[in-house]
């Protein structure tokens, strides 16, 4: 592998490159997936080539090769370097990096339980307990659950001398109930939908969450849904899980402070985004009670890591500091237009893929209002809502419309009716403007979402989000017409 | 990646020797694919990727296992097949999907859809085209964003049933997005086109279609938000019925009872005719299923009746119909899905459409569409890159973008007009739509987008 890396880093010096980088990666993907009890899936996938990036005088070229062998390193550094020199056709100020400095380093995910070493029996023992569980329930139509591990391994370096190893594991798992009649479906997940919890760590991670401990209340919920009735319409407190908080963070946070976004370059596919660079220091995105970092650092969180795929290290930068905007999620091209250094967000999905900015962990810091049965008893009258089901929001992400699997109406400090295809909608700074109050630490988890989309070619991306459920006042519930 | 089709033949073929079990499936799934991508005025990703991937599905006792792998070497064929064969060893009998597919006996032609030239094409020629586009925005003062595609894929498909078939296509796309700043009610336009042979794809008027549209975006101003007839050019119904396709047409949905579509029921206007076809040269032809399956025309929606559903060969062999050759890679959980969908024609002019509306809407493009009830059907998403207000048969004023949620079954219940004319639009996910413009009756907007910063 060295002779590969070296050799690619060699010719598209020798053909003109101001700045190349190689990232050779392998991904191992294992999963389970178990459904009305039996097991409708069992995969195991293998992935590996390189990526070569090269600057020619100020423009990029990208190739990339699943044949690991040193010739076929010659052959894509020299393609990287015709498609650069291509893209000169439409070519405005050159590109220039930040100035981060090279390093030779090595990270490696820290774990208890490797979640390749357990055995798929009891992989399959624990879906199969949770699946029973879920099948003592009657009018459940269809039952499932599923466990992921993922290891990649990659190799990143640079005509600057950078040269970085790291291991990053994933494990993950959840399960979820559908119930369906005449005109009805209803699903209930736990502990989250997109496959449940997903972390970077060992597979304790599964094991800790307790599917089958959960199993029959998720399916009661499922069934219960049925015939609940549908949310009612108007302006609500509402307060939020932290699922949906997490998603909330996700969608209009995380990807408006992406500052590729903000710059336009994701325009004509994921969009723009309203937080543009005139507004930072100044914009009031939220109540006094909010802040967000950006954290690639925190233990078990599925965006974290070591090194970004630019080799830079991995950081806790503030987005939100109460309530302001005061950060943007960056790479080494974009952070000096706004006179930083990259705090760490250029990530590739695979090794054929070029980093984009992604989100890393974004974390709303916890707040002080107890418990969730603490906030719940502390509001008069609103809804409670529970775990994402569906979710849409506009190019500059200010306009959004979410539904959860669930709420609960809110009467006297009490949770009463439970009501069905519960949807909110809103705008996103009077949204977060809306929040006052987070419930405590203890009520705070790290959630993974492995599904985010951007980029073209589409490059999905592991990231995280620290949250606690929060209550928003006066938000517009039950949308559309049922 | 392999060099030739002999190539390709004995590696599947090396694949299905390798394996011991009962069944075998062998999925070659090749691509190489180039992408140039331009913002603000300039080409700022230029990409390449070679890629080829083995999967490898063996059954025993109907136990399944499934691994693939991109090292295709001797060593990675054998690893391959002991990791499938590794977990079928280990699973719980599954007889349900423990199903291959046989031999049917019907031809398809190996390269439909495949063009030379645009497998052939340069980063040069994909520059020049991002630059026509770039010109033609200038022109009216906008800022232009987009990318142009080109890629080759190959599918194909061994099974020890007898299976051997393989399709290699090629496309091409090109899609702008034209702005004149990101703030709230900045003009914006789009243009979006594919095709199997490069040649097809006129940058120059791509670019010039997105810039008149930015042009008469520019100005937007608030309408409140309510039910309103609606003009949806061929990019918005394309959108639609790309997740009507996800929520409703599978054969898996159905079974499981998921789906809007009760088979013989009336679920929308008499004048809605949708079908998939894989095999259609009008579309980018995908002739083979990923379980080597040739894909069969499927009337889904005929006169507003639900007809049909699209199947594997597991959910084809439990509703007794076989596959319809829609089946996705192993093991699929999604279901099988219509990737080449087709809505009939109209009578009028397109340009005519608009003379029907007293008062509506004019939407160009849906973004960020999702499901809010599957079962319902009913959607949300945005509008973008050109909404306007229809008064007396003409546009009177660009619209700031809304939020519609809405049932599509409902919604294509009352179509006014469809125009006589159709548009090829390549699919975010699946392969194309072919779809003609169409005018609703009704069509219900939730929210509006918020001033500057939403503050």
């Amino acid at each position: 592998m060295n002779d590969l890396i070296q050799r690619a880093l060699d010719t598209a010096d020798r053909l003109g490159a101001d700045y190349a980088d190689v990232r050779v990666v392998e991904r191992r993907n294992e999963g389970l997936t178990v459904k009305n009890g039996a097991l409708e899936a069992a995969t195991s996938n293998v992935s590996a080539g390189f990526g070569v990036r090269v600057l020619v005088n100020g423009a990029w070229g990208f190739s990339s090769s699943a044949v690991l062998e040193p010739g076929e390193a010659d052959r894509i550094a020299g393609e990287a370097i015709e498609i650069a020199r291509a893209s000169a056709v439409a070519q405005k100020e050159p590109i220039e990096l930040d100035d981060t400095p090279p390093v030779t380093a090595t990270y490696r995910t820290p774990y208890t339980e490797d979640p390749f070493a357990v055995s798929l029996d009891d992989k399959l023992r624990i879906l199969m307990e949770a699946d029973a569980a879920m099948a003592r329930v009657p009018g459940v139509a269809i039952r499932e659950g599923s466990v992921m591990a993922g290891r990649e391994t990659k190799t990143f370096a640079s005509t600057t001398g950078a040269r970085i190893e790291q291991e990053i594991v994933e494990a993950g798992g959840g399960i979820e109930a559908t119930a369906v009649n005449e005109s009805e479906m209803q699903q209930r997940s736990y502990p989250n939908s997109f496959g449940g919890q997903a972390v970077t760590g060992g597979f304790e991670a599964v094991r800790l969450i307790d599917l089958a401990e959960h199993a029959q209340e998720t399916a009661e919920l499922a069934v219960a849904l049925l015939d609940a009735p549908q949310c009612p319409s108007g302006e609500m407190d509402l307060i939020l899980d932290s699922t949906q908080v997490a998603l909330q963070i996700h969608e209009s946070c995380g990807h408006p402070t992406e500052l590729d976004r903000v710059f336009g370059t994701e325009a004509s596919f994921a969009g723009t985004s309203f937080l543009t660079t005139d507004k930072l220091g100044s914009l009031r995105y939220a109540s006094e009670l909010v802040s967000i970092d950006g954290d690639a650092s925190a233990p078990g969180g599925l965006g974290t890591f070591g090194y970004d795929d630019e080799g830079v290290p991995a950081q806790n930068v503030p987005l939100i500091e109460n309530g302001l905007l005061v950060g943007y999620l960056t790479s080494r091209e974009t952070a000096p237009v706004i006179g930083r250094r990259s705090m760490g967000s250029a990530r590739a999905w695979t090794w054929s893929h070029i980093p984009l900015i992604r989100m890393t962990n974004i974390n709303l810091r916890p707040g002080n209002a107890g418990s969730l049965d603490d906030l719940i008893a502390d509001t008069r009258d609103g809804i409670f809502m529970s775990i994402n089901k569906s979710w849409s929001i506009d190019d500059r992400r200010l306009n959004f419309q979410f539904g959860d699997q669930a709420g609960w109406l809110i009467k006297n400090g009490r949770r009463t009716k439970l009501v069905k295809n519960p949807t909110y909608t809103g705008i996103t700074p009077r949204f977060w403007g809306s929040c006052d109050a987070i419930c405590s630490a203890s009520e705070w988890t790290l959630w993974g979402l492995p599904n985010c989309g951007k980029g073209e070619p589409m490059q999905v991306g592991h990231v995280g989000h620290g949250a606690a459920p929060a209550r928003f006042r006066r938000v517009q519930v039950g949308v559309g017409r049922w | 990646m392999v060099a030739s089709t002999e190539q390709l033949d004995q590696l599947l073929e090396r694949a299905l020797r390798t394996s011991t079990a009962e069944s075998t499936e062998a999925l070659y799934l090749g691509q190489d694919s180039a992408l140039t991508r331009f913002a603000t005025n300039r080409i700022h990703q230029n990409v390449r990727e070679h890629d080829a991937t083995l999967q490898i599905r063996v059954i025993d006792g109907d136990r399944i296992g499934v691994a693939s792998t991109n090292l295709l070497d001797e060593g990675g064929i054998r690893d391959v097949v002991e990791r499938a064969s590794a977990i079928a060893e280990r699973s719980a009998p599954n007889p349900r999907s423990a199903i291959l597919p046989e031999p049917d006996g019907r031809e398809h032609d190996p390269e439909l859809g495949y063009v030379a030239s645009t497998a052939d094409a340069s980063p040069v020629r994909r520059a020049e085209g991002a630059r026509a586009v770039i010109a033609a925005g200038e022109v009216k003062g906008l800022e232009s964003s987009g990318s142009f595609a080109t890629s080759v894929m190959t599918v194909a498909v061994a099974n020890s049933r007898g299976i051997r078939a393989r399709h290699r296509s090629s496309r091409a796309a090109l899609l702008t997005v034209m702005m004149d700043g990101f703030g709230s009610g900045a003009a914006s336009g789009y243009a979006h086109a594919g095709a199997t042979d490069i040649g097809e794809i006129d940058a120059e008027a791509l670019g010039i279609e997105a810039a008149d549209k930015g042009e008469a975006m520019r100005g937007a101003g608030e309408l409140e938000a309510g039910e309103y007839e609606v003009i949806l050019e061929e990019y918005a119904v394309a959108g639609l019925l790309e997740y009507l396709s996800f929520i409703g047409f599978s054969g898996l949905a159905h079974e499981e009872g998921r789906s809007f579509m009760e088979l013989g029921r009336q679920a929308m206007g008499e004048s809605v005719n949708i079908w998939d076809d894989g095999s259609d040269p009008t579309g980018i032809p995908s002739v083979i299923d990923f379980e080597g399956v040739a894909r069969r025309r499927v009337d889904l929606i005929e006169g507003g009746v639900a007809r049909a559903v699209v199947h594997d060969a597991a959910t084809g062999a439990r509703a007794g119909t076989g596959s319809t050759g829609h089946g996705l890679p192993a093991p699929n959980l999604v279901g099988p899905l219509p990737l080449n969908l087709f809505m009939a024609p109209g009578s009028t002019p397109r340009d005519e459409l608009i003379a029907g509306v007293e008062r509506g809407v004019w939407v160009t493009r849906f973004h960020y569409i999702n499901p809010v009830h599957p079962k319902k059907a009913i959607l949300t998403g945005m509008t973008k890159d050109g909404t306007f207000l229809i008064e007396d048969g003409r546009l009177t004023r660009p619209l700031m973008n809304f939020r519609f949620t809405q049932a599509i079954p409902e919604a294509f219940s009352d179509v006014r007009a469809a125009s006589s004319t159709t548009k090829l639009l390549p699919g975010e996910y699946a392969d194309a739509y072919r779809v003609p413009a169409l005018h609703l009756g009704s069509f219900n907007f939730t929210g509006v987008t918020a001033g500057e910063g939403g503050e």
